[in-house]
């Protein structure tokens, strides 16, 4: 019974320790950010090419087909009460406040935050990040933060794009396909839109980006410096990234209503 | 340097594309406020039920949105909804015998406060109430009266 007792309490123990040294590395990576984003934008704006423009084909397919498939469940469920202009209003409340910055911060924790994670924990493994503090440069300023702030600017202008190119899908499927009268698809969706949903969006994506570029970048940085380590850090910034989000949108939805 | 150059061009295509995809969420998926106006003035009018009225609902005049609802609520003494709304002051020609009626837009739409002009020489100004008001149509009442129509057309 001791045992047990000790062993819970050391596990307690060693999970809190891990979340507050999260809270402060994440105080740390915040505290520099406005300097390096002032004075090294070259190194930010790579990131945000590696983080954002490359994730592109995948947000934009996605999209599409989310949108798509939103428009034919809703237009399926709809024409039971005849009310089929509705379908753009379903897929665009769909999209823009949920689908929209839930699924591409999936999409970006599977494509962009293994990334991350993967290079930092590497780097650390090859005694890269060692070397730099050897050479005085602080590991992360130099090579977190710009990861950091790339994932983070990206990440609202995927969700943007993930639901611009969704209401398109909508579209097809709504108005080419089963003939949703084209001017009352997108007039209801303007009359029943509102800016604080898109705002509601907008926010989502943002706490997303920074939650699922820290988590990135802290697995990354705590890796065990070897190929296993590695390996599990990627697997563990995918999991608690995916968890995190969800948690946190539950959170924003119930803050917002 | 022709990597950075190609990095860079991507990037500035991706945040252009992001910025693009935002201005389109923003300005064509919301309607935004059709209504708006530099000087409004206030009128009140009181129904006697306002179905699901709510703020900001738009008030109309021959389908033109001129004001905006700002405020419904309940008067204790006279139980009745007292329904405050703003006109722009453009529109200071309305005649005071204007009466008032709580519409829906479509059959699932919200619903809107519509003015129908009267013959009055005198106007609406800030502060006048409107002297005839029709309430809110409400589906369950209407299904209800015809119910008992019906039922009493059967026992004839």
């Amino acid at each position: 019974m001791n045992v047990l007792f000790r062993d819970l309490y050391n596990t307690l123990i060693e999970f809190l320790r891990t979340f507050g040294a999260f809270q402060l590395f994440a105080l740390r990576i915040i505290r520099h950010s406005p300097s390096m984003l002032l004075s090294r934008f070259d190194l930010v704006v790579a990131q945000v090419f590696n983080s954002g423009a490359l994730s592109l084909v995948i947000i934009m397919v996605s999209g599409l087909f989310v949108g798509a498939v939103l428009g034919l469940q809703a237009y399926s469920n709809l024409s039971l009460f005849n009310a089929e202009d509705w379908t753009g209003v379903a897929a665009a409340f769909g999209l823009v406040k949920e689908l929209g910055p839930v699924i591409t911060a999936l999409l970006f924790a599977g494509r962009a935050g293994t990334a991350l994670t993967s290079e930092i924990g590497l780097m650390k493994a090859t005694d890269q990040l060692s070397a730099m503090e050897m050479m005085a440069v602080n590991p992360v300023r130099r090579v977190l933060v710009p990861r950091f702030l790339g994932g983070f600017i990206a990440m609202p202008l995927l969700a943007a794009i993930f639901s611009m190119v969704g209401m398109f899908g909508a579209h097809l499927v709504g108005v080419e396909l089963f003939g949703v009268d084209v001017g009352s698809f997108w007039q209801q969706i303007q009359l029943t839109v509102e800016m604080s949903d898109i705002n509601e969006g907008i926010l989502k994506s943002i706490v997303f980006g920074a939650v699922a570029s820290l988590i990135a970048v802290w697995e990354g940085y705590n890796a065990m410096p070897t190929a296993e380590g590695v390996g599990r850090a990627t697997t563990r910034s995918v999991v608690i990234t995916a968890i995190a989000v969800l948690v946190f949108d539950f959170m924003i939805t119930a803050a917002m209503i | 340097m022709r990597q950075t150059r190609s990095v860079e061009i991507g990037t500035g295509l991706f945040v252009l594309l992001g910025m693009g995809a935002m201005f389109f969420l923003t300005t064509q998926t919301t309607g935004g406020d059709d209504f708006r106006a530099d000087s409004v003035y206030v009128v009140e009018a009181r129904f006697e039920n306002v179905g699901s009225l709510r703020t900001r609902a738009p008030v109309t005049m021959s389908g033109v949105t001129i004001g905006r609802v700002t405020n419904v609520a309940f008067d204790p003494q006279t139980l009745e909804a007292v329904v405050e709304f703003v006109i722009d002051s453009r529109y200071d020609s309305i005649p005071d015998d204007t009466d008032a009626s709580i519409l829906t837009s479509g059959i699932l739409g919200s619903q809107y406060v519509g003015l129908q002009a009267g013959g009055s020489e005198t106007y609406l100004e800030d502060g006048s109430q409107i002297m005839f008001t029709q309430s809110a149509i409400v589906l369950e009442n209407l299904i209800g009266k015809f119910l008992v129509n019906a039922g009493s057309d059967d026992s004839e």
